[in-house]
């Protein structure tokens, strides 16, 4: 069984985001970028399926601007066999909405046959929380969101989902998709060797046009604002006082 | 947080180091070189960063002749070792990487930022087993090498003795021929670091001793391999007598070693006999300059801290703010915090740079370039000790950006100071590296390191064309010089009176070195400008190198004028008169 996880190029999580001075979004010129972390996590898993003998091959996909390549490299040196980039923008500003990398990447599925799809459950820079659904809607394949336990039993996959009440357990048809959750697993460091062992790795590269794709935005965004600033806080002398206050405003 | 400015690295290894033409044609491309960094970087915050607090506050225990290290250090050092970060030290044959030294100490920058204690047992096994690379037999690289790039085994430097220190020509452990080729070794050892620890399975000691027979003094020094276990698993007669309790660095722990209480510690000879102390200054050059590193690294650590601080921490208002009811300004806002500010960054970022430089060296010197290895002999006291010296500084102007938080244990900036505190001692102090620069690298060759110097100066000072810094450095330029022409005269004449004012030479050659690394930083971030337009962190660079140069390189003035005046004040200062 082949393994497919897209994985995507996000601001790093410990930027402090700066929003562009016209508020038409946040601010990437020459700011860390990594993979997202919820990605990392869905290649951690697909490793660890082919370590366990239920992958044969664990390919990475990144769908963006070229730079992704670096992101598609990380994924090879934590253990991906081969990686593909679709270059589908040169302006690291834009991006792809969740549709466009659906159709995409429902695109590639049909070239490289995968058993299973391991995507993140959202992006950390826009949080949509979309693409694996829409990709499953594409394909006609089950789907089993935000897991946080996965297994690969033949023809079906049993899944621990996280969900509002506590767990749910569910048993998928395969092929079928699974956007991840941030316990599922530990995702591993890149070891040296491996880092200089994924230069060597296939990594192919194609375009947004190749797969007929109008990656063009539907959506716009009307406007980026910094968050609030947090008010000042206060020192309390007792955990009566505690309480008090938050009686006073309201919270208890 | 990090304890380390990410982009400042870059921008340092990127464009003013220019990693780029030197990994042209190797196996290393730029994603290569940043997937290792961020790997570094997430072991870093993730196992060395939190443990910083922690590993001070509980030394290492002495307990039934062993050391005790807090169980989460051991977590982080082998999280280390896994990754690779020992190996990327050692050449590829045995289990090593190959990975050019300015990777290597770039890495090694982003460890002891973030605690430079659990750094020092990767880069100590580094130090020991390249002189096993170096100079020993292809048996005994492949009983050690491999476990040691693999973190199996973990290595130390066993030179000082409790009589023996900046004199290792006193050292008195002894090595007799047991006849099978190996040695029997007896003696003490003094302050080592890592002497003793339960993360490894086993220790690989290079201890100096004298075989019996041999000529006196540095030259009847031989250097021998001695595991704390042999081949066999078998305790190799290598006790702790105690642990030292230091003012810093408490993660490492430091040992007092007994070599053949009971007359069955074996040895085995590395090289030839009698050579040494020639294979240990062979490798001096990457350990003192990784010891500048790590005091840029504790340098830096501290801005960051002290950095944070001052723009979160409100107190008092603008000078002429006449309102008291108005809010309060973020430190950061006074001019004077700015300047211990300033002082931190014009101190830390050139220390960085010619950390990098220097490894740069190292790099080309390997690929048979013997000007670089010139120049790095004529660097190496300098990369040691002037981020000794003044990211020392640097870290007490941290203390101070936070006053007194500054001076409790609830935040870092204290521990920074007193981690820093060691570099000026360790491998060669302050003092002997003054008289290193002066009495030796100056003199060498009639002089052509120093010369050879002074031309990559010039050179980069031509290329500025006439900015302010580099006149300004020109004039600095000038003034040592005809100060070295004369101190070199006075130490020909009589050295112990012309090198009574080494440390204030090599100070001033520091400063004048440092003003360089500034030219360099200023031109690399007026070409980055240029290409990718201007910046805030671009222009940080310039405002610093401006403080550097107006504060620091005027300095280079005064002390020459001692240094011409010929100040003998120490020198005549008469032991009874104190
Ligand atoms: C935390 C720590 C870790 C260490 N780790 C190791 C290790 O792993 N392995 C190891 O072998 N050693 C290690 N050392 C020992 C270190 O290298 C020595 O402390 C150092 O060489 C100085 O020797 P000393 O302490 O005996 O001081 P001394 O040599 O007694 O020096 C005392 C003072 O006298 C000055 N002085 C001495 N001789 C001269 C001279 N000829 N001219 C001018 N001034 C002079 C020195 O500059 C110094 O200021 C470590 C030390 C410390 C504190
Ligand atoms: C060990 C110890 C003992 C002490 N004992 C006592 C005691 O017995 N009684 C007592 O009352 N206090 C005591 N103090 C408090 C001490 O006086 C304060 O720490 C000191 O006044 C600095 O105040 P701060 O720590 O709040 O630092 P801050 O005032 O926050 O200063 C932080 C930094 O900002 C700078 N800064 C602040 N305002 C300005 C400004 N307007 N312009 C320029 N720079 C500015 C400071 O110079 C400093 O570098 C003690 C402190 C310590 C550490």
């Amino acid at each position: 069984m082949k393994v497919l996880v897209p994985v995507k190029r996000v601001i790093d999580y410990n930027v402090k985001v700066r929003v562009k001075a016209d508020g038409s979004g946040v601010d990437l010129a020459n700011v860390k970028m990594s993979m997202n972390p919820f990605d990392e996590i869905a290649i951690e898993e697909a490793i660890r399926l082919k370590e366990a003998g239920k992958a044969e091959e664990v390919i990475a996909v990144s769908i963006g601007v070229k730079q992704a390549q670096e992101t598609l490299r990380t994924a090879l040196a934590m253990g991906a066999d081969r990686a593909i980039l679709v270059v589908a923008s040169d302006d690291v500003h834009q991006d792809i909405e969740p549709l466009a990398v659906a159709k995409i990447l429902a695109a590639v599925v049909k070239e490289e046959q995968p058993g299973l799809v391991l995507c993140g459950k959202q992006a950390i820079d826009n949080d949509m929380n979309a693409t694996g659904q829409m990709l499953s809607a594409l394909l006609g394949w089950s789907q089993a969101t935000f897991a946080s336990e996965v297994g690969v039993e033949g023809d079906h996959a049993v899944v621990t989902r996280e969900v509002d009440g506590g767990l749910q357990t569910i048993k998928v048809k395969m092929p079928t998709i699974i956007s991840v959750d941030l316990r599922l697993n530990e995702p591993r460091y890149a070891s040296l060797p491996n880092i200089m062992k994924a230069k060597k790795k296939p990594l192919d590269e194609k375009t947004a046009a190749d797969y007929g794709v109008d990656v063009t935005p539907r959506l716009s965004v009307v406007k980026t604002t910094e968050p609030a600033a947090r008010a000042a806080g206060i020192k309390v002398g007792s955990v009566d006082e505690l309480v008090s206050k938050l009686k006073e405003a309201g919270l208890v | 947080m990090r304890a380390y400015d990410r982009d400042d690295l870059m921008f340092q290894l990127w464009e003013v180091a220019e990693l780029a033409s030197l990994i042209e044609d190797s196996d290393l491309d730029r994603a290569a070189v940043m997937g290792i960094l961020d790997t570094a970087d997430q072991i870093a915050g993730d196992h060395f960063l939190p443990l910083g607090r922690l590993l001070d506050e509980e030394e290492p225990r002495f307990e039934n002749g062993r050391a005790i290290i807090p169980e989460p250090a051991v977590a982080a050092i082998r999280a280390h070792a896994a990754a690779g970060f020992i190996a990327s030290g050692f050449e590829p044959a045995h289990g090593g990487m190959g990975l050019p030294e300015i990777v290597h100490q770039a890495a090694a920058y982003v460890f002891s930022a973030s605690n430079i204690s659990l750094a020092g047992y990767g880069l100590l096994t580094v130090g020991a087993g390249r002189l096993i690379q170096s100079f020993g037999t292809e048996a005994q690289k492949r009983r050690y090498l491999e476990p040691m790039a693999e973190g199996r085994f973990f290595g130390t430097m066993c030179l000082s003795e409790p009589q023996a220190g900046s004199s290792l020509s006193d050292i008195t452990t002894r090595a007799e021929p047991v006849g099978d080729g190996t040695y029997r070794i007896t003696g003490r050892k003094m302050w080592i670091s890592g002497g003793e620890q339960e993360v490894t399975d086993n220790i690989v000691h290079m201890v100096l001793a004298k075989i019996p027979g041999g000529p006196p003094g540095v030259k009847g020094i031989s250097l021998f391999i001695v595991p704390k276990r042999r081949a066999d698993g078998a305790p190799n007669d290598v006790t702790l007598a105690g642990l030292n309790h230091k003012m810093g660095y408490r993660g490492t722990t430091n040992c007092a070693l007994n070599f053949g209480e009971a007359g069955t510690c074996i040895g085995e000879l590395l090289g030839e006999p009698h050579k040494g102390l020639s294979y240990m200054f062979q490798m001096m050059n990457e350990a003192r300059i990784g010891v500048g590193m790590g005091a840029t690294a504790l340098g830096q650590a501290g801005y960051q801290a002290s950095l944070a601080y001052a723009r979160e921490r409100p107190q008092g208002r603008a000078v002429g703010a006449k309102d008291p009811t108005t809010p309060q300004v973020p430190i950061i806002a006074h001019s004077d915090v700015r300047r211990l500010l300033l002082a931190q960054k014009a101190a830390v970022e050139p220390a960085l740079a010619l950390s990098l430089y220097c490894a740069r060296l190292v790099d080309l010197h390997a690929r048979g370039d013997a000007g670089a290895g010139q120049l790095l002999d004529m660097l190496t006291p300098i990369a040691k000790s002037w981020p000794s010296e003044f990211c020392l500084e640097a870290n007490k102007h941290a203390i101070q950006v936070l006053g007194g938080a500054g001076y409790t244990r609830d935040y870092p900036v204290e521990r920074y100071y007193r981690d820093n505190r060691l570099n000026h001692i360790h491998e060669g102090t302050h003092g002997i590296q003054g008289m290193d620069l002066l009495g030796r690298k100056v003199m060498i060759d009639g002089g052509a390191g120093f010369r050879a110097l002074m031309a990559v100066i010039r050179a980069d000072i031509a290329a500025a064309q006439g900015s302010d810094l580099a006149a300004r450095l020109a004039a600095a330029l000038d003034r040592v010089e005809a100060v070295t022409a004369q101190l070199a005269a006075g130490v020909m004449r009589d050295p112990d009176r012309g090198l009574a004012n080494a440390t204030l030479y090599l100070d001033a050659m520091g400063h004048v070195v440092m003003g360089w690394m500034w030219l360099r930083l200023t031109r690399a971030a007026t070409r980055v400008a240029a290409r990718d337009g201007d910046s805030a962190f671009l222009r940080g660079k310039h405002q610093a190198a401006r403080y550097f140069v107006a504060r620091e390189v005027s300095r280079v003035d005064g002390w020459c004028d001692v240094l011409a005046a010929n100040d003998q004040s120490a020198f005549d200062m008469e032991t009874e008169w104190f």
